[in-house]
Formats: C-alpha cells, structure tokens, sequence
C-alpha cells in the first residue's frame, strides 16, 4: 500500500503564497509527476507531505490515514532533494546506509542492500569517495540511491534529473519507470521538464503559483488542457494562441482572418477567444481542412524536424514541417489548419471552452 | 598585571603585520611603511620583551639603574616562587592559577553546553520575535562588567556566592552564552538545513539529526567559539576582584594586581607570574589555530 493524498495545502512564506490550496490524491503504486515552472510550489509541496515544513492549512493523509502532524519519521517516505542534501563528512557508501542505520538493520543487510543498489545505479566505484569528491551527475545517483534503497509508503522525488547530461537523463528516465515498475511503489515525482513528465508520468498534476491547474494522464493534459496556461506550458514548440471571436458560423481572427467555426466548442456569439493551435497540427505543406494565410518570419532547423514561424498579422504561428522545408523570409505562405485538432479558450478567464466529450 | 592582561593582545596584532609586508615584496615596501612597522612592533612587543627579561632576572639586576638589557644574571628563582611558598608548601599564587583552570574551564563548558542549543534553535526554528530576542541577547553585552558588578555584588551576597567559585562560573557563563548563541548562530546558518531534513526522512529523530549530522559539521565553529569564551573567562578581572577574597577562591588576575603595592614589590615575582598567566591562552590559541581559521572559513570546509 502506498497512497499519498494531500488537501488543501496552503503555506506562505512571508508575502509570498507558495501554496494556495493544493489537493493531490496519489494512487498506490502510481508515477505521479508535479509539473511546474520554478517558482510554482512544487518543493514546498514535497517538503509538506514530507512533513519537514509546517502548513497554514490542509491535510496530508497516507495510507487513508491522518498524518498531518506525524514526524517526517514516522511517515515512512524517502525523498530525492533538489540539492542531494547528501552527508558531507560521511562516505558514499555511508549516505547510501544511513536510512538502514537508522532503522537498526544488521550490517550484512546493509552491505548487501548497499551493494544491490550501487550496481543499479553504476556507482560502485564511489562508495568509498566522499560527496565532495563527486560530479553532479554523481551525487544525484547517490541521492537516488539513498532514497531507493528502503521500501518505504511511497517516494518524493524532487527534479533528480535535471544536472545530468541530456544522454544520462534520456537513460535515467528510462531506468527510474524500470524502477518503478518492478517495485510497484508510489512515486511522487517533481520536475519542471514536460518532456519527462509525458515519457515518465501515470499521471501528471500541473501546478503554478501554488494552484493545480489540471490533473490528469499525459494525454489528457496534453490533448485537452484545462487552460490557455497548460496548453502554452506543455508541448514544444509552445503553442501557438491567436486572439479572435466568434460570429455566426466563422471564426474571425484579430488579424482579419477567418476560420470554419468548430462545432465542438461552447464559445458564444461575440465572446473573446484564443484559438489554440499545436505546431503539428499545422503544415505549410497542404494537409488539414481550413487555412491561414501569412509570411515567412523564421526557420528554426531542429534536425528531425524544422520549425516554421509564419507571422500572421501580428502573432506568430509556429509550425512543423520537414526537415527539408526552405523558405526566404518574407514571403507569403499559406497554413493549413487541422481544426478538429484545435483548442478554444476565454481570452478573459483562459478556460477551455472545448466541449468535454470531443 | 596590567603588563599581563595587555600581552595576551597585544602580540596578536603585532604579528598580523608582518606578513602583508612580506606578499609585498621587499622592493614594494617603502620606508615609511617600514619606520611605522617597526615603531608599531616595538611598541608592542617590548613590554612583553621586558617582562619576560624581569621574570629571569635576578633581583639585583631587576633594581639595577640603568636597567640592564643584555648582562644581566639568569635565574629561574622567581618561576619557583610563583609555585612553590617560601615555607616549602603551595604558594598562594599557584592556588589561584588552579582556580583560573576551574572557573575558566567550567563556565567555557557551561556556556558551550547551553549556547550551542540556542544557536541551533534559533537558526532553524520559527521563533517569535527572534530579530528582536537576539538583539536582546546580544544587547547584553554592550555594558562593561563594572556597570553592573554592584548590583551583582549585592545580589551575590544575598544567596551567598560571594567568594565563591560557583559565582564567579555563573557569572563567567552568563556573560558567555550572549557571545555562543551569536557566534555559534553564523556558523549553523552556513550548515544547509537539509542535511537534518535527510536525516529525519532516514528516520532519525531530529535531536538525533542535529546530534549526528550538524553536529560534527559545527566543531570547528565550537572550538573557535569556547576559545574565546575561555579568554574572556580566563583573563577576566572586574567581578574576580569584587567578587572574590579569600586566596582559596581568588583567581589569577586579581592574585597578581595583589603582588602589587604594599611596602615593596617584587617585581620578578610580578613577571614570573604574568608570563606564566599569559601562556596557556597562548598555547591553547596556537593548538587549536587550524580550527579557528576553518572556524572562520565553514563554508570551504563543508563540502
Ligand atoms: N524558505 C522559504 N522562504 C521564503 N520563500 C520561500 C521559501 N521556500 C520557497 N519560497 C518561495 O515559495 C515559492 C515556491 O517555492 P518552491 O521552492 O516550492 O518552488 P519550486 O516549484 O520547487 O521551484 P524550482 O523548480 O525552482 O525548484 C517561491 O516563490 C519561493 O520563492
Ligand atoms: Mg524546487
């Protein structure tokens, strides 16, 4: 068993309202992914269910059981810290033992569990160094280690992966879902990195300033997003928001353009929107059931893939195309647009006004 | 005595200034910097000079005028009289060394044992009000001892500590808990709190995270800190001359001030005296030196 669920988190430093009501129900066994820009709580919320800080409102329950005021001890979590938080004057290998220690296991437990857990990680050749004497890669798989190395309720992760190269992240990730998968344990894992919270989570609670914005499996969040803020915030390139109205059975663009309007959607007569549009669901290269016409502004080569940045009026449409695709700057194009695939939201508000079952 | 309160200063500084000189350069340094450096040094350093000169001398040559710098007789008689009494028992003056061991001592140790705490406390906790208690704290040591040695006097010698070790070591302790929770708060902010946040999450408590993790990463701040109370303590005279009486109590300060005056002075026995009160500050500032400097530098010793 290992279900976390937190409500009503509140917690302010000072001026600053780091938690505004936070509530998570963490299913047993799940990969659960705070996803959040800096800034957003999402420490503040691990250090709450940790029970390291004190919170001016909520309630932390694991296991269906009030632990709000229990000690960070007597939760049985382990958490990955943003800062490792490793023992400086302790070995690896003593870092790696000291949830064991305290737990009063025998040495040949410890030793063994150690030694399981270092050859997971590939840091054998550490255990006698000294945190000082590590990389940051290193000591991250150090504190990884710490943390995995007893089977507590469930596991706070916060942004293990981030000081790693990009070729040990992409492997990291893969390794930690492994992980996970065969311990069947909880994770609560924060990161501001949405390409890992898509590839890792089970589901992902996308937070800013201290509020969720939206719950849910990476495909919902991704194809559906609650807000005009969750869609900007996840998927790469950004996409691309365009102000318009709708008037009778057309979408009638800040710019001057026009569009079919949807007929998923509850925007009303007059109503300000943003029309949201993904750079794949764009092409300058005929597919799609409606179109927009613009120029040229940029290139971006990504080597699969080139990202076309076509100025229509004043806002930028940021499209994928083939990695082939040439252009000068200036010249006109013509966007095709797969409506069925867009988003609306309230320009005021910045709610979704895509119907729920579409 | 002034002679020897003063010494254990004043070759501090006197020795700080030599080696800015030296990275300079023998080129660099110019002749004005040289005649202020040298006037600076001797007027430092001869008092010292010259008390060390008394304690071997013999007493004809102490009395001798002109003084004798160079050609004069070496003798060790006066270092002896310091321990030992003409009547071949302890000398009064080697009791009140003692007596500076104990009070120094036991109240550098009293107010490590209560300050160090408070400094954690302080450092991690929320506290109401913490600015202004601190400020409170250390607002008690803007006042000179002699300010307030007459009310303790009078208070003393209600629940009769006057003349009494015990007195002098709760008033040494009180004067240092200020001065550890200020120090010792510095170096516990440089320790991250997230190593206790680790520990507890390991599944110690969090005395026992403090005890295991912080702890040991504090000794260096400790040992700077409790030499500095064990100065104060040590070379302490105002409430040890009020405060005190009898030679079974007194400490040293006040015991050497009292060779002085009467009829005559026996200033050998001064000097002696003085040198043997100066050394164990100075011994015990040089073996603990590499604590003090990484005492003052925490953070490169960290991580
Ligand atoms: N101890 C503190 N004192 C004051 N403000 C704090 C403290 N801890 C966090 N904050 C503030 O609370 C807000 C949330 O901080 P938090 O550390 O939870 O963000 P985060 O989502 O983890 O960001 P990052 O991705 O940069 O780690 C921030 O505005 C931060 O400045
Ligand atoms: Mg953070």
């Amino acid at each position: 068993m290992g279900t976390v669920a937190a409500h009503g988190l509140r917690k302010s430093f000072g001026k600053v309202q780091a938690l505004d009501g936070v509530t998570l129900d963490v299913p047993d066994g799940s990969f659960f992914v705070v996803l959040g820009p800096s800034g957003a709580g999402k420490t503040t919320t691990l250090r709450a269910i940790a029970g390291l800080d004190k919170l001016d409102a909520g309630s932390v329950h694991l296991d269906g059981r009030d632990a709000t005021g229990d000690t960070p001890a007597a939760r049985d979590l382990a958490m990955v810290f943003q800062s490792y938080a490793l023992y400086p004057r302790h070995t690896v290998y003593e870092n790696i033992a000291s949830p064991l220690r305290a737990r009063r296991c025998s040495s040949s437990e410890i030793a063994a569990a150690v030694e399981q857990m270092s050859s997971l990680l590939h840091i054998e050749r550490l255990l006698q160094r000294r945190p000082a004497q590590l990389s940051g890669g290193e000591m991250q798989r150090v504190a990884l280690a710490r943390a995995l190395v007893r089977r507590p309720r469930a596991f706070l992760m916060d942004e293990p992966l981030t000081n790693l190269d990009l070729k040990l992240r992409v492997e990291m990730r893969t390794e930690l879902t492994r992980i996970h998968r065969s311990l069947g344990a909880t994770f609560v894992y924060v990161t501001n990195d949405q390409v890992e919270a898509l590839s890792m989570a089970d589901q992902v609670a996308i937070l800013k300033e201290g509020k969720v914005q939206q719950v849910g499996t990476p495909t919902e969040v991704y194809e559906r997003p609650a807000n005009q803020w969750v869609a900007g915030f996840v998927g790469s390139p950004p996409i691309s928001l365009l102000a318009c109205r709708a008037e009778g059975d057309r979408l009638v663009g800040a710019a001057g353009w026009t569009l079919p309007r949807p007929h998923w959607t509850t925007a009303e007569d007059g109503q300000g929107l943003l029309l949201g549009l993904r750079a794949e669901d764009l092409s300058v290269e005929q597919r799609g059931n409606a179109s927009l016409s613009g120029e040229l502004y940029g290139l971006e080569p990504l080597g699969d893939r080139t990202v076309v940045d076509v100025r229509v009026g004043t806002e930028i449409l940021k499209v994928k195309a083939r990695p082939t695709v040439t252009g000068t700057p200036g010249e006109r194009l013509l966007v095709t647009v797969d409506l069925d695939r867009a988003h609306l939201f309230d320009a005021g508000t910045g709610l979704s006004l895509s119907e729920a079952g579409r | 005595m002034a002679v020897s309160v003063d010494e254990a200063v004043s070759t501090g500084p006197a020795r700080d200034h030599t080696p800015p000189a030296r990275r300079l350069g023998g080129r660099g340094r110019s002749v004005l910097e040289v005649t202020l450096l040298t006037v600076l040094a001797v007027v430092m350093l001869f008092p010292v000079l010259w008390m060390i000169e008394t304690s071997i001398k013999e007493n004809r040559d102490v009395y001798a005028i002109p003084a004798k710098l160079f050609d004069f007789k070496v003798t060790l008689a006066h270092y002896k009289d310091v321990f030992v009494d003409p009547d071949g028992g302890r000398s009064a003056l080697s009791v009140s060394f003692l007596n500076s061991v104990v009070v120094a001592g036991v109240s550098t140790v009293l107010a490590t044992v209560l300050g160090v705490p408070a400094a954690w406390a302080y450092s991690r906790f929320a506290v109401k009000a913490k600015k202004d208690q601190l400020f409170f704290i250390l607002s008690t040591r803007f006042m000179p001892p002699v300010v307030v040695v007459i009310p303790i006097f009078l208070m003393y010698r209600q629940v009769g500590l006057i003349d009494n070790k015990l007195g002098l070591i709760l008033i040494y302790a009180a004067f240092n808990v200020p001065f550890t929770i200020w120090m010792m708060k510095g170096f516990v902010d440089e320790v991250p709190a997230e190593y206790e946040d680790a520990a507890m999450l390991d599944g110690y408590t969090r005395l026992q995270a403090f005890r295991r993790f912080t702890l040991p990463l504090l000794m260096p701040g400790i040992a700077a800190t409790a030499v500095f109370a064990l100065i104060f303590s040590w070379n302490e005279f105002v409430f040890a001359t009020f405060l005190t009486s009898s030679d079974s109590v007194r400490t040293a300060p006040p015991a050497i001030a009292g060779l002085i005056g009467g009829t005559t002075t026996d200033w050998g026995l001064v000097a002696a005296a003085s040198v043997v009160f100066a050394l164990p500050v100075l011994v015990f500032a040089y073996l603990v030196r590499k604590h003090l400097i990484a005492g003052v530098t925490l953070g490169a010793v960290r991580r």
